[in-house]
């Protein structure tokens, strides 16, 4: 009889647990949680990194109560320690409980997450070069291009014009293109939440929406030798107007140099092949 | 006496022809590539030369261990030498041992060396992250750092329970005199140290800036220090592969009579789930790394993408290793963990058979889950969806393994001696470790977290708070045994509790700095990150500093105040404590039988697996 009285006490604190938490968790910690509302890709994983803290703050709590319960309620003093406890082998109801709640979290973690990668467009994540998940509309497209041990950008729609700064619209469904002349490294720009491998030889796609203007920070995720950790940047969503003028001003400084470029390509392989040093 | 025993097959003739196999391998590498010098002028490198020199020196440390006496002797006809085979005296630790027992020994203090090697690059890392710049250390010099802590904590601690606990304890638990193959056995153990010696030479070749992934192509435009790091995986992975092999051909042939596979102790379980992964999943590993090898010697093109080779195959193949590498280095300390809670609350394993299934459970999963590592890497985009599922999968059988050891706590005779705090640790951390890789697996949540100091913590929750807590707990437990000497328990729960308190408050707010977008391995972060950064280092230096108390109680006990432990100092009812402590040469009298119950707690007739007329000391 006096174990049902654990049960029924960890459960009590499981429940009390929960009920304290999950009003945090829903309400303080999720809407805070990074890396903020600045594109809809990012809202997006601020919306999963809600859910996620939900589904799994019943069982965080359920195991820390047992474990803390468990070592107060069953530790020996300083009784005969080498009197054995109860022989028990298992419990199968609780075996199958168990197992029914951890695998119903799982699939339903599962299927939210495949719906919620689909319904945002991989949700800023590097997609490969030819994604189901795609928009349907018009898209504006940049090019990132990685090199040790600096990022450039360039926009096939303006002639294929590059630049050494990153400059977005705002409200406009970006499709980037990621890609490297050397090693892998990786397009992270944080606020954005964007995250895609720049490989060489491969066009990495990567779909954004940025809903306010402002700056952003651009890292290199991926090591790729010596001043990797130097390799950042920040660049800047602003509005329509703001772009145009800028696009204009970088198309004007390029006109000298663009005869020295490549023309604009998906990816790009330097001529010739060489080991580097 | 003592010349002889120096000039023989030792430690001291393999370091000796090691240095010398290895000069004799450049000077041949520089001969064989003299003749093509256009292909290193430019860069002043030459591989081929360092890559000769290696292979030679393995050549050269491998035979003054005696390693070739046997086969050749054999081959000649002769009889084998029974040096190897000697029962007593310490030169037996220095050199080629067959004896199960010496070489869980010769495990635990040469990874020890190499771990605390690994550690302190930990601290120097944490130093120079105390500046938002590269100032105390390098650029250059930052990278070997984070490369080596990376490599030679992965390629030492694979090794770090399996090489000392299954080493010792495995041919014990069911019941065998030795392990199926013992030279191999010792070879696994000589591969890799040397493995660790030769990592270290990287020194010498200016470093390497690929950390311990190795990414390819930087890998291929690296200097000749990644040759040292190629060389190193290619041994840790033979080391892995053999260690596996023996382990699973121990324990599928030589159990004692009546020991069927449902009356195994769940920690020879996890050996053999662990065992399988490293049979299968090292020689990936290697392979792999000699593809480097040759893309970087004899200009073929695996991984070169400009010359028609992927990159993406590089990233595949290594994590091909890489995730069940992962669960190689968690599932023994499961399985010790679950052993650790038996003993200390007094009752049988709740739900053996769940565990068991748990363990293999996770071994097979580990392969069907490795390219949750490439989420953003543009490689099969459309299959994110089933690697998250078989991600999320993975914590069923984890989660197994969690209701075993809580089911195991309830209503026990809980005595928290100091393996059960580090068992208890383990359960905490491996908590935090599993609730973070769910965030890691969604991938939408991963876009941000993936090569963020957020996997950072993730990984090192699993794999310190994890690995490094059961390495720490069955120290704690079976080092008594296996040596004799009980280990000062006072200063053991100092080392505890500073170690956990300074763990969380070190991988906790990593976790934080992670989602606040700090990448792995840069030098560099953004300056509002410094103020986390700095409680960060202060934390790790306390977490080091927690080792320094480990490493000097482990001395004075075991060293200096040398208190015999007795033969059950834990009371408990495994077979391993009805032995004496230290386990004599040939482990049993005569063999025994083992039909009992491997949990007999709590039953009414009280037994132990075999009665004590059975395994006395040999007579």
């Amino acid at each position: 009889m006096r174990q049902h009285h654990h049960a029924w006490r960890i459960a009590g604190l499981t429940i009390v647990g929960t009920a304290i938490a999950l009003p945090l968790v829903l309400f303080v910690l999720g809407p805070n949680m990074p890396p903020g509302n600045s594109s809809e890709g990012a809202s997006a994983q601020v919306r999963d990194n809600t859910v996620l803290l939900v589904v799994l703050t019943p069982f965080t709590v359920f195991i820390l109560a047992y474990l803390a319960y468990a070592i107060a309620a069953f530790r020996l003093a300083d009784g005969d320690a080498t009197q054995d406890g109860p022989g028990i082998r298992g419990h199968m109801p609780s075996q199958i409980a168990w197992l029914a709640a951890t695998t119903a979290a799982v699939l339903f973690l599962a299927a939210f997450g495949t719906v919620e990668l689909y319904a945002s467009n991989g949700a800023g994540g590097g997609s490969g070069s030819d994604p189901i998940a795609r928009p349907s509309g018009k898209v504006f497209q940049v090019q990132v291009i990685g090199q040790q041990w600096e990022f450039t950008y360039r926009y096939p729609s303006y002639g294929g014009v590059e630049t050494a700064e990153l400059v977005l619209p705002v409200n406009q469904e970006i499709e980037f293109h990621v890609t490297s002349l050397d090693v892998t490294h990786s397009f992270w720009a944080y606020e954005l939440g964007v995250k895609a491998d720049a490989n060489p030889g491969v066009d990495n796609l990567a779909f954004v929406t940025a809903t306010k203007t402002g700056s952003f920070q651009i890292r290199c995720a991926e090591l790729c030798g010596l001043w990797h950790g130097y390799m950042f940047d920040t660049g800047r969503v602003v509005d329509s107007a703001t772009f145009a003028t800028w696009i204009a001003t970088q198309q004007q400084q390029f006109a000298d140099i663009k005869k020295y470029l490549p023309p604009y390509a998906p990816t790009y392989s330097p001529d010739p092949p060489a080991r580097a040093g | 006496m003592i010349l002889r025993r120096l000039i023989g097959f030792n430690l001291l003739s393999a370091v000796v022809l090691g240095i010398v196999g290895f000069y004799v391998g450049w000077w041949l590498g520089n001969l064989d590539t003299s003749s093509n010098l256009a292909y290193f002028a430019d860069t002043g490198q030459n591989d081929v030369a360092l890559f000769t020199a290696y292979l030679t020196c393995i050549l050269g440390f491998l035979t003054g261990l005696g390693f070739l006496k046997y086969p050749i002797n054999r081959m000649l006809g002769k009889p084998a030498s029974l040096r190897e085979k000697e029962t007593s005296g310490s030169s037996r630790y220095f050199g080629l041992c067959t004896d199960h027992k010496v070489v869980g020994l010769q495990y635990l203090i040469g990874i020890g060396v190499f771990v605390a090697i690994g550690g302190i690059n930990a601290m120097l890392i944490r130093i120079e992250l105390l500046n938002p710049t590269a100032e105390t250390i390098s650029a250059n010099n930052y990278l070997t750092i984070v490369g080596l802590h990376g490599t030679l904590m992965m390629g030492m601690m694979t090794s770090g329970i399996l090489g000392p606990f299954a080493n010792y304890l495995v041919p014990i638990m069911i019941g065998a005199r030795r392990m199926a193959f013992p030279r191999i056995e010792a070879l696994t153990f000589w591969l890799l140290m040397l493995a660790g010696v030769l990592l270290m030479t990287t020194l010498s070749y200016g470093g390497f800036p690929t950390g311990w992934t190795g990414y390819a192509p930087l890998n291929i435009e690296a200097n000749m220090g990644i040759d040292s790091y190629l060389v190193f995986f290619v041994l840790v992975g033979v080391s892995m592969c053999l260690l596996g092999l023996n382990m699973l051909a121990t324990v599928i042939t030589m159990r004692a009579p009546g020991l069927t596979w449902g009356k195994l102790p769940i920690f020879v379980w996890g050996v053999v789930a662990t065992s399988v992964l490293m049979l299968l999943a090292a020689p990936v590993l290697f392979s792999t790394l000699i593809m480097v090898a040759l893309d970087r010697t004899a200009q073929t093109s695996f991984f070169n993408t400009q010359l028609g080779g992927s990159s993406y195959l590089y990233e595949n193949l290594f994590w091909i290793f890489g995730h069940p590498e992962v669960y190689i280095l968690a599932l023994p300390g499961m399985g010790i963990v679950l052993e650790i809670i038996v003993v200390f609350s007094r009752k049988p394993l709740w739900g053996y058979r769940l565990a068991v299934a748990g363990m293999l459970g996770i071994a097979l999963m580990s392969w069907l889950v490795w390219q949750h590592h490439l989420f953003v890497s543009g490689i099969n985009a459309d299959l994110r969806p089933f690697y998250m599922l078989s991600t999320e999968l993975v914590s069923l059988p984890t989660g197994f393994i969690f209701v075993c050891a809580l089911g195991t706590l309830w209503r026990g005779r809980i005595r928290l001696e100091v393996p059960m705090l580090f068992a208890l640790g383990w359960l905490f951390n491996f908590l935090i470790g599993g609730l973070s890789g769910v965030f890691l697996s969604d991938v939408p949540s991963d876009v941000t977290t993936h090569g963020s100091f957020f996997s950072m913590a993730h990984f090192h929750y699993t794999i310190m708070g994890g690995l490094l807590f059961s390495f720490f707990a069955a120290i704690y437990f079976w080092v008594p045994k296996m040596t004799g000497y009980a280990i000062n328990q006072r200063w053991a729960k100092v080392h505890f509790w500073v170690m956990f308190i300074a763990f969380n408050s070190t991988f906790g707010p990593l976790l934080v700095i992670g989602f606040l977008g700090m990448p792995r391995r840069t030098v560099t972060y953004a300056g509002y990150l410094q103020g986390a950064n700095t409680w960060v280092s202060i934390s790790a230096f306390v977490l080091g500093a927690s080792m320094l108390v480990f490493i000097a109680n482990f001395v004075w006990s075991l060293v200096f105040a040398r208190v015999p432990a007795g033969s059950n100092p834990w009371g408990s009812k495994s077979i391993e404590w009805q032995l004496p402590s230290p386990v004599p040469v040939e482990n049993f009298a005569e063999l025994p039988t083992l039909d009992g119950d491997p949990y007999p707690y709590g039953d009414a007739n009280d037994a132990t697996p075999v009665t004590s007329a059975q395994i006395g000391p040999p007579a």
